[in-house]
């Protein structure tokens, strides 16, 4: 098990709770234990396989993926294998699902992937006994092991029994040259169900007797109740109940319509917090504030480089706003709060913490609640799943019956815990070569609360309101870097640039410096955490620094890594976009009307979580400052590839997210509230716009480790659009979005 | 009040506050899983219907307003057995991620192209410009729409 990969940047950067911690206190009670082969594989009288996950299916098609990997090692055609994952009641407990770390935990040599094997080995040893046959001349296929012209089944040889053995770390896996089953495109089986209204997500999970619920929500975060006038909504028709518990306020109601209807006329009277920083000066302000300090990676030597006779230096500072997950659909949840006992239906990441921190919302033993997942709309992090889930707990609690709630859109959006705000300052030496003498990185982030762990229901709003406080902020200065171990330590964040000798690359000297401010929104993981961030800045820097140098982008960047796989991707990205050698920005291009660029960017996920690079050709209309990205290749290179369409799939979403992202998606606010509430006010791309054709170059592997890939893509695109636009126009946009009035400043800003 | 609802070829008859959105007496008391909240504002698809051969944002649709009309959800046009060529369509093109949005993508497709069946790719694109899927999926969505429109 992996534990340590993401431990540390939960711990320091941005103020996450630690996952080994997490891990040292075990599976909470009632979750099969993870090193028995019973915990994941049943094999029933009649052959039929049940494997059991803790990796649940997001729609980035993992399910998929899990019951191909069981059907590889059993020998058996996809569709003999059935998966169950994430019920505290019945399958192992993995933590969460996320930070593509689904492919790495179950797909190596641990977890899944080896109860896999361990069940094969046991079934073939089984039938040596029961056929008199030695192992090595036994063959299995479609749940039959055959030899010496005799044959058993899997359901003959386990008799509806329990294996009763312990995962093997010694059993076997089967190379990725012999897969028949994994490796190949096999279609979801939840599409079809999917697309004809069948599928029950969260969302339609009907429980008899259901009543529903909904939330009323303070101003912000910090305001508290004043006063709740509950005549005001004395004799609504279906009204049950009123709830108010410290800071939140819901309400009951026989249906959906009258609890919303409730819910907005019930007056609820607010202390406001403290007025929020203007959004204007917002990220300057950052700087200024009480921080948590990290030294990540220091070689002792770069301010001597950066103010050495005769040293070519440059700088440039980054800005990334808040971004928020704004799911689709908003959150809900459905919970049946009886006495003492709990059942709870949640998209959450991780039921086993849901039931743990619900136990604390609720006053309840975690032994007596059963949580179980049911598909959400869109996760990319901590969208609002885990917080409406405390809401219907709450509810059923307060009325003894099962009840169901749905968030407002504006519930979901002001309060979800938003990727957090950056600012990136980078500077870099050139020796006399022009190549990269030293680079500085440091940055400032706002965080506050995060999932919710076992034991911080305070991280998200409802926890908060019920009085739970979030993690603790406490301010410090930078200790020494970690020593000897700067590699290992800092691969996990995408803080260090790639090109630190320390992780993929061959400068020698650096020094990576973050600090963590208190922020006034809850934030918490989105799609590529902090990488996204930090990477935008390394890989627009890495272009200005190419630029500086006259050197070709991809080239300069190939002059500057070691790693030969993150170098192979870049070539394989730039190869697939038929990448013409010159440095940015184009010759030619003229200063008005629509010029044509290209950029690219590439890293290593996390410094050891999926290859990927990425090149992006665009127009920039420099009358408007509208841009059509025209076309993005997308290289990837995450191991031996499970299923390629899936891969694709999620490499293609990835892309088009990233661009959402990057041209218009910023949360706003005014000196109350978040004003960015709806689908006019929170700008993404629709499902109809220009769509830029994505050519996916899959590099596949038939030995080493899997890797995710739910991640890469998304990381690289507003520096690639950002270094298309440079190589286009000659102007440098360094804030993301990359909104049309920003694009106008800085091509009105060219020299 | 007592209000007729033509859903998918049967009618029912509900006792409902006639200002209810559509999407609630299809969602809650038909039970169809079709039609999902998104956003309330019809602003993002999700609740999508086709009534009298358009598409209609459920979310902001009253139940009187629809009376008597006929209504089809997802689930009128096909099953996971026998599914409507634009479901297969999106089968064939393994076009979902976490598939919330699928209904509005969809519905609103159909609507658009029963009406316009030589439409250009930049004129689906147009019609698809009210629609969300916050996966992203839009390569493979709008290639299943075009399968189904050839």
């Amino acid at each position: 098990m992996k534990a340590s990969r993401r431990d540390f940047l939960k711990t320091s950067g941005v103020l996450l709770v630690g996952l080994r911690t997490l891990r040292a206190q075990g599976p909470l009670q009632g979750s099969p234990p993870l090193n028995q082969l019973d915990s994941w594989i049943s094999i029933a009288a009649d052959g039929s396989i049940t494997a059991y996950s803790g990796k649940e299916e997001l729609g980035q098609g993992i399910s998929t993926a899990q019951q191909q990997l069981v059907a590889e090692e059993l020998s058996v055609p996809f569709n003999r294998v059935k998966l169950i994952y994430c019920d505290t009641a019945l399958t192992p407990d993995q933590a969460h699902t996320s930070g593509s770390q689904s492919h790495p935990a179950n797909f190596n040599t641990d977890n899944l992937a080896q109860a896999g094997a361990t069940a094969r080995e046991a079934l073939f040893r089984m039938a040596s006994q029961k056929l008199g046959v030695p192992v090595e001349r036994l063959t299995a296929s479609d749940g039959v092991i055959s030899g010496g012209a005799k044959s058993v089944t899997y359901g003959q040889l386990v008799e509806g029994k329990k294996f009763s053995l312990a995962l093997d770390s010694k059993a076997k896996r089967k190379s990725p040259s012999q897969w028949t089953v994994l490796g190949k495109p096999i279609p979801r089986p939840d599409i079809p169900d999917l697309v004809t209204g069948k599928f029950e997500f969260v969302h339609n999970v009907r429980l008899p007797g259901m009543l529903h619920g909904r939330v009323v929500r303070p101003p912000s975060i910090s305001a508290t109740v004043a006063s709740v006038d509950e005549s005001s909504v004395a004799g609504m028709p279906g009204l049950v109940k009123v709830v108010v518990k410290k800071n939140f306020v819901g309400v009951v109601a026989e249906k959906p319509w009258q609890a919303l209807q409730a819910a907005g006329k019930l007056k609820v009277t607010w202390h406001p917090g403290p007025p929020l920083p203007d959004q204007a000066t917002f990220h300057d302000s950052l700087r200024r504030l009480p921080a948590r300090d990290a030294l990540m990676v220091d070689s002792g030597d770069v301010d001597a480089k950066l103010s050495g006779a005769g040293s070519t230096v440059l700088k440039a500072t980054y800005l990334h706003p808040y971004q928020m997950h704004g799911s689709m659909g908003s959150s809900c949840s459905v919970a049946d709060v009886q006495g003492d006992r709990a059942t709870i239906y949640s998209a959450t990441q991780a039921v086993w913490y849901q039931k743990s921190t619900s136990a604390m919302i609720l006053g309840l033993k975690p032994e007596n609640i059963h949580v179980i997942f049911r598909r959400g709309s869109g996760c990319y992090g901590v969208n609002g799943a885990d917080t409406v889930t405390y809401d219907a707990a709450i509810l059923s609690q307060a009325v003894g019956k099962p009840v169901r709630v749905q968030l407002t859109r504006k519930d979901e959006m002001a309060f979800e815990n938003y990727g957090p705000a950056y600012v990136l300052d980078q500077r870099a030496s050139l020796d006399s070569n022009g190549n990269i003498a030293t680079w500085d990185h440091e940055s400032w982030s706002p965080g506050l609360g995060n999932r919710p762990g076992t034991n911080r229901p305070g991280n998200i709003i409802t926890g908060f309101l019920l009085g739970f406080p979030p993690a603790d902020f406490a301010p410090r200065s930078a200790g020494p870097p970690p020593p000897g171990a700067p590699a290992r330590v800092n691969n996990n964040s995408n803080g260090v640039p790639s090109y630190l000798a320390s992780v993929t690359g061959t400068v020698q000297s650096g020094r990576v410096l973050t600090h963590t401010v208190e922020s006034r929104f809850f934030t918490g993981p989105l799609r590529s955490p902090a990488r996204l961030q930090n990477t935008f800045a390394h890989e627009s820097f890495m272009d200005e620094l190419a630029a500086k140098v006259k050197a070709d982008p991809v080239e300069y960047r190939l002059r500057h890594l070691r790693d030969a796989r993150l170098k192979e991707v870049l070539q394989a990205a730039a190869k697939g976009a038929n990448w013409e050698t010159r440095p940015s920005p184009k010759p030619g291009n003229r200063k008005t009307g629509i010029a044509t660029g290209r950029g690219a960017a590439s890293v290593l996920y996390e410094g050891d979580n999926g290859y990927t690079a990425l090149v992006a050709e665009i127009e920039v209309n420099q009358d408007t400052g509208k841009i059509v990205v025209k076309r993005m290749v997308a290289a990837s290179d995450v191991g031996p590839i499970s299923n390629p369409d899936g891969l694709r799939n999620q490499v293609e979403g990835g892309a088009l997210q990233g661009l959402s992202r990057c041209l218009g998606e910023e949360v706003t606010w005014d000196n109350e509230k978040i004003t960015s509430v709806d689908w006019r006010t929170y700008h993404s791309l629709p499902l109809g716009f220009e769509v830029p054709k994505i050519d996916a170059v899959l590099i596949n592997r038939t030995e080493g480790e899997v890797m995710g890939a739910g991640e890469t893509s998304i990381t690289l695109v507003a520096a690639a659009i950002g270094n298309a636009i440079f190589d286009a126009t000659g102007a440098r946009i360094r804030q993301v979005p990359f909104t049309a009035e920003r694009i106008k400043a800085a091509l009105a800003a060219r020299a | 009040m007592a209000i007729t609802l033509k859903v998918n070829g049967r009618t029912h008859s509900l006792d409902l506050d006639p200002a209810t959105p559509l999407l609630y007496a299809l969602s809650d008391d038909l039970q169809l899983n079709g039609p999902k909240f998104g956003c309330g504002l019809g602003q993002c698809g999700a609740c999508t219907v086709i009534v009298k051969g358009q598409a209609v944002r459920s979310c902001v649709t009253t139940v009187k307003s629809v009376e008597g009309s006929d209504i089809t959800t997802l689930e009128g046009l096909g099953t996971p057995e026998k599914p409507h060529p634009i479901q297969q369509a999106f089968v064939d093109e393994q076009a979902a991620q976490c598939g919330f949005c699928l209904n509005g993508v969809i519905m609103t497709a159909k609507a658009f192209l029963d009406k316009n069946p030589k439409a250009t790719e930049a004129e689906i694109q147009q019609a698809m410009s009210g629609v969300l899927c916050r996966c992203f999926t839009n390569v493979r969505m709008l290639r299943a729409i075009q399968r189904y429109a050839r």
